[in-house]
């Protein structure tokens, strides 16, 4: 890989022995990718929680820190695995707590802003048309790139935080036009509805795609989507097939028609009610117990929120079915002053602030809760949990709030 | 049968060890009990079979972002995979490899590596040079 003076003297060891580790795994994992050279990137965003980062993760982290490196562009950071301020209520134990604490301050430590959100493209500081990042967790990579139309690869968390302590990252796949024409083409044959249909028609596509590489372009969409529903419909198509940049003609920035991503000779593939069927068809559990109701990956928006709080007002949950909401805190501010908390609360939920429900410790909490059927109207989170020894099944958000009164997974 | 394969290079140290194969994809938040070094996923094709020290032969990744810091994680503690044959990595599988040290290939010029080799081959992993050699 081509490098300039300044790369070249990170390499060397003059900024530090972290900025020289980051410049190594950088050029390692350029050389697997066949990068040429190196581009700036204005953010990074960190996936970290402490499941995955184990005592290990959080040692290697703190040995950079204690060399007092700090970031050199505004680093952010994907939901935490603990929130501090409720843990022991839902299972988790002092000891992941404190490897948590360790691992924020050694973030802090390295001026890491800790976020703690996998919606910071409708909260903190969203990517612009053309710009080049260094995005974890795979709905915001997704998002970031077809929605914004920003340019990110799936950066894990040590090669986010590589590049938030170099300022930039290897030039390959997404960040090269060459790799954003569509691959693959879809055409829809009824449009999703809500949040759920979204996330159902995201997994679809991305389970049919099947790989980091391809690049669907999508037709047969014609009402403008929200930001939320294209928030389900991303992380899930990248949950199912690791996909992190789909098109939609007419809307998403790259595409106002087919031959602007050069999809026009690529044979369509239709997405039919039967296929969409037979994603759900495991996932559908109609009339059996339910232990635990989530309502996560993503996080909520404020207008989820909102749509909750009125779906929980004035009724109350099962006492055999507990309630889970996780948002950030940006979110949860604002959540509270509009009251929305309160009524989630009086529901009998419980909402949890900067985590995100998969990514902290799910089996460990589902074995303190007796926690096994799990319902959802994330198709991320139900496609993830069944590694985690849950029985998962998928409803639209208004008949998981039926089933949690009920306690009885409802049609 | 052939003695070697030719892949794109790769990450990690030259290593040695029996292969474990399925025609199936990849995450380690998705698929493993990583405490107890096995697959854990009732749908996966491996549900049940330990990975410690093998050298899987896999598909391509699934999923999201967790891998880079878990195989890490897997890695310090001694339960891990020896290394992974892919047909096609994502940027996650490799930027976790790099931070394990972990032996890690992918592209093969033979075609379908899951069909080519098979579990119980012993393999001889050369990521620097791009290739993967049979023992008899």
């Amino acid at each position: 890989m081509k490098l300039n003076n300044e790369e070249q003297a990170m390499l060397a060891g003059d900024f530090g022995p972290a900025v020289k580790w980051a410049m190594e795994h950088q050029l390692q994992v350029g050389r697997m990718f066949d990068a040429e050279d190196m581009v700036d990137v204005s953010q990074a965003h960190m996936m970290a929680d402490p499941e995955s980062l184990g005592e290990a993760g959080v040692a290697f982290t703190e040995k950079l820190a204690e060399t007092d490196i700090s970031v050199r562009i505004p680093t952010i950071t994907d939901p935490r695995g603990v929130d501090l301020e409720c843990y022991e209520p839902i299972g988790q134990t002092e000891s992941m707590a404190e490897l948590e604490r360790r691992f924020i301050a050694a973030c802090k430590r390295m001026g890491i802003t800790m976020t703690n959100t996998c919606i910071n493209y409708q909260t903190i500081m969203p990517p612009v048309f053309g710009d080049h990042v260094a995005f974890g967790d795979t709905g915001v990579v997704i998002y970031s790139n077809s929605v914004c139309g920003a340019r990110s690869n799936f950066e894990g968390g040590p090669s986010a935080l590589a590049a938030g302590l170099t300022g930039r990252t290897p030039r390959y796949g997404l960040h090269l036009n060459d790799n954003r024409s569509s691959t693959k083409r879809y055409q829809v044959a009824e449009e999703p509805k809500d949040l759920m249909d979204w996330g159902v028609l995201g997994a679809t596509i991305g389970r049919m795609a099947g790989s980091y590489w391809e690049v669907p372009v999508i037709e047969g969409i014609e009402k403008i989507p929200n930001s939320d529903q294209l928030k389900h419909f991303g992380a899930a198509m990248a949950s199912y097939g690791s996909v992190p940049l789909f098109h939609i003609v007419g809307i998403t920035p790259e595409c106002q028609k087919i031959e602007d991503v050069d999809g026009q000779a690529l044979e369509a593939t239709k997405v039919t009610k039967e296929t969409i069927r037979d994603l759900r068809a495991p996932f559908s559990a109609v009339g059996s117990q339910v232990d635990v109701v989530v309502f996560a990956a993503p996080q909520l928006s404020i207008i989820e929120m909102s749509e909750l709080s009125k779906l929980c007002s004035g009724r109350q949950r099962s006492p055999t079915t507990d309630v889970i909401v996780c948002t950030s805190a940006q979110v949860y501010a604002d959540a509270v002053s509009m009251g929305y908390v309160n009524e989630i609360e009086a529901f009998g939920g419980r909402v949890l602030v900067g985590t995100c429900f998969y990514q902290q410790y799910a089996r460990e909490i589902g074995e303190a809760n007796g926690w096994t059927s799990l319902l959802s109207n994330s198709a991320k989170i139900v496609n993830i949990l069944g590694g985690y020894g849950y029985q998962p099944s998928l409803a639209s958000m208004e008949a998981c709030i039926e089933s949690a009164e009920k306690g009885i997974i409802v049609q | 049968m052939k003695k070697e394969l030719k892949c794109h290079v790769g990450i990690g140290p030259k290593v040695e060890g029996i292969a474990l194969v399925a025609a199936d994809n990849f995450s380690a938040r998705y698929d493993l009990d990583r405490i107890n070094g096995v697959f854990s996923r009732p749908q996966h094709k491996l549900y049940g079979s330990s990975y410690k020290d093998v050298i899987l032969v896999l598909n391509t990744a699934k999923g999201g972002v967790a891998t880079a810091w878990m195989l890490y994680e897997m890695t310090s503690r001694k339960i891990a995979p020896k290394g992974i044959l892919f047909n096609s990595v994502n940027t996650i599988l490799a930027q976790g490899a790099a931070l394990a040290e972990m032996a890690m290939v992918d592209r093969f010029e033979d075609g379908d590596v899951t069909k080519i080799v098979k579990t119980g081959d012993h393999l001889i992993v050369c990521p620097d040079e791009g290739k993967v050699i049979f023992v008899e």
